[in-house]
């Protein structure tokens, strides 16, 4: 029976899960109807929040559940940063469904347990406890890409999300039960074990078994050549949940893929190297070259992460400590820009609602100048122009990649940098110089914080880095390299 | 490793007659088979009476929620027996693990009692 530290280590993810079932049960009896989304939006809020503070209680590494279940400075980095987002999200979701008369209390408890399975992907030590984290985080995304079930596109982006995610877990799955045949262990520990034994690097067993995994968390980042999902669902999903999507489920899914990778298969690197770098320069290629021809600023959005999770693998292909601490600092700060950006088009509405096209935003810069200005920096730093924040993302991971020798990769990362500036300029081009449409409606005063709060960020970034570089660093110490 | 698949020989020699006798009886009719259709012939068959509709038509979501309430605790069921019979082995510890899942299983149900996903108008 395992001691009472064991569920200490796991605190955060029981405060939340237990949050998120009496979340439901308040809901189902207690809220009266009037505000009941807002209010259960509130407290799920708190729920994140208490987990938050749980998070930041725990020190040291710890290995509990039979080593299923990790605990240590890179979790906790990414958790926290998955929490801000998840947290974030439902911030922004208030006032947006309202307005679509979709604001039921089912929403925050949704990202709820979505965040528990996020939680769990990050601290997974074990195939399993890697698949019931995965699984758990997926289901609640399918629920919410389909939340507004009396929308067409909603319901279509629900579907495809959930075909294509069924797909991609069935690969995953047999992935890891070639992974189990062929070494006899799921946990971590143990498969790094059989992947560094004399012969690993033949036996295609186990080979086969790491690309059928990698093809899943490769769908789950959406990294070419599994990104197809990935511009219809952020099209169709509601705005504030496509927000969700682009920011919290990435960073973990993206943390899981470097704890298996590192800490699973240190001994196979050279083999996973190559398909983390192919997979990264068709992902960056595909975000940069695919996005030009986008009118929709949601489905901009998608292409952009896409390319946006080309860059930040090319830290994980580094393979270095270094590597690891330029992915970190890239999720944080794609995190922030990506919320921002979110923000913005959630600013985008008209008297008669939500609009998406890039063409609206025309002269942006005459009705609204605070918004076009921050819209601006938010977009030039996901370019990432200096001295904005994502700037300092890319160089860390850029940075890493020179020093790991893998010139190529870095100088196709930079060129494909440069394109991708071709389309966010022309949506500030639209806003600055095109003759102006009528202004937008008032924005909701949550979404007007996360914005100028992402818009700082963004900006002031370049002044005080060290509290975010000193976190990274010390998170990227706890993976085995 | 050449161990190994031999071991799964038999397996691809049964695999490999399934595939053979099944595309043979696929494709022979093609061949042999004397084909003499008349439009009473190919119509749908239905019990002495002409089909009422198609058989692609909507039917009630109500109907898909009602399997899938089924199989979750079809499948509760189901992990219930092997928790039964290694009872004696996993001691307070199994006990509360499984008490845990079926109070999960209890918040989602009294949840779409409440919501009404139960009645059928």
């Amino acid at each position: 029976m395992p001691e009472t530290t064991s569920f200490a280590a796991a605190l955060p993810e029981i405060i939340l899960a237990a949050g998120a079932m009496g979340l439901l049960m308040l809901g189902a009896f207690g809220f009266s109807d009037g505000e009941k989304s807002d209010r259960a939006g509130w407290t799920a809020i708190l729920i994140l929040f208490a987990a938050g503070v749980a998070l930041l209680g725990q020190t040291g590494t710890e290995r509990v559940f039979n080593d299923a279940f990790i605990s240590d400075p890179f979790a906790r980095f990414v958790k926290l940063l998955v929490l801000a987002g998840s947290a974030t999200a439902i911030l922004l979701s208030f006032d947006d469904l309202r307005r679509a008369k979709a604001d039921r209390y089912e929403l925050p408890v949704l990202i709820l347990l979505a965040t528990v399975g996020m939680l769990m992907m990050v601290s997974a030590g074990d195939l399993l406890a890697l698949y019931l984290g995965l699984e758990l985080q997926s289901l609640a995304l399918y629920v919410l890409a389909a939340f507004r079930r009396d929308d067409v596109r909603s319901s279509e982006a629900g579907m495809k999300y959930f075909v294509l995610g069924a797909l991609s877990s069935g690969m995953l799955l047999y992935g890891a039960s070639l992974l189990y045949g062929f070494s006899g262990t799921t946990s971590f520990a143990g498969l790094a074990q059989a992947a560094s034994a004399p012969g690993a690097a033949t036996n295609l067993g186990l080979i086969a078994g790491l690309v059928f995994l990698l093809v899943g968390l490769a769908f789950k980042i959406s990294a070419v050549p599994f990104h197809m999902w990935t511009p219809d669902v952020y099209e169709g999903a509601p705005t504030p949940v496509t927000a969700f999507f682009a920011a919290a489920p990435k960073l973990a899914a993206m943390a899981l893929l470097a704890r298996v990778l590192f800490d699973g298969f240190g001994g196979l690197f050279v083999q996973w190297q190559k398909i983390v770098i192919f997979i990264a320069i068709a992902s960056m290629l595909l975000g940069a070259f695919a996005a030009i021809g986008q009118t929709n600023i949601k489905r901009l959005m998608a292409y952009s992460s896409i390319g946006h999770v080309g860059f930040a693998l090319v830290g994980v292909a580094a393979g270095s400590a270094a590597g690891i601490e330029g992915l970190l600092i890239y999720l944080a700060i794609y995190l922030v820009m990506t919320l921002g950006a979110f923000a913005c088009i959630l600013a985008m509405r008209r008297e008669n609602g939500p609009v998406e096209e890039i063409d609206e935003l025309a002269g942006l810069a005459e009705t609204n100048l605070p918004m076009a200005f921050i819209l601006a920096m938010l977009l030039l730093s996901l370019a990432g122009v200096p001295p904005l924040a994502g700037f300092f993302a890319k160089f860390y991971v850029f940075a890493a990649a020179m020093k790991a020798e893998l010139y190529g990769l870095a100088i196709i990362g930079m060129l494909t940098s440069v394109v991708s500036l071709f389309y966010y300029l022309r949506i500030v081009k639209v806003m600055f110089f095109d003759d102006a449409k009528p202004g937008f409606s008032a924005t909701a005063p949550y979404v007007r914080f996360v914005m100028i709060a992402a818009g700082l960020f963004v900006l002031l970034y370049a002044v005080y880095p060290a509290p975010l570089v000193e976190a990274a660093t010390a998170a990227a110490k706890s993976l085995s390299l | 490793m050449n161990d190994l698949l031999t071991d799964y020989l038999p397996l691809a020699v049964f695999i490999g007659v399934a595939l053979a006798i099944g595309g043979a009886l696929m494709i022979a009719p093609f061949l042999v088979a004397v084909r003499n259709p008349d439009p009473e012939k190919v119509s749908a068959y239905e019990c002495g009476f002409n089909a009422f509709d198609d058989a692609r038509m909507k039917f009630d979501v109500r109907f898909y929620l009602v399997s899938i309430l089924f199989i979750i605790f079809d499948l509760e069921i189901a992990f219930l027996f092997p928790w039964a019979v290694a009872f004696g082995d996993i001691g307070l510890y199994g006990f509360w693990s499984m008490m845990l899942f079926l109070g999960v299983l209890t918040v989602g149900f009294i949840y779409e009692w409440r919501t009404g996903a139960l009645e059928w108008d």
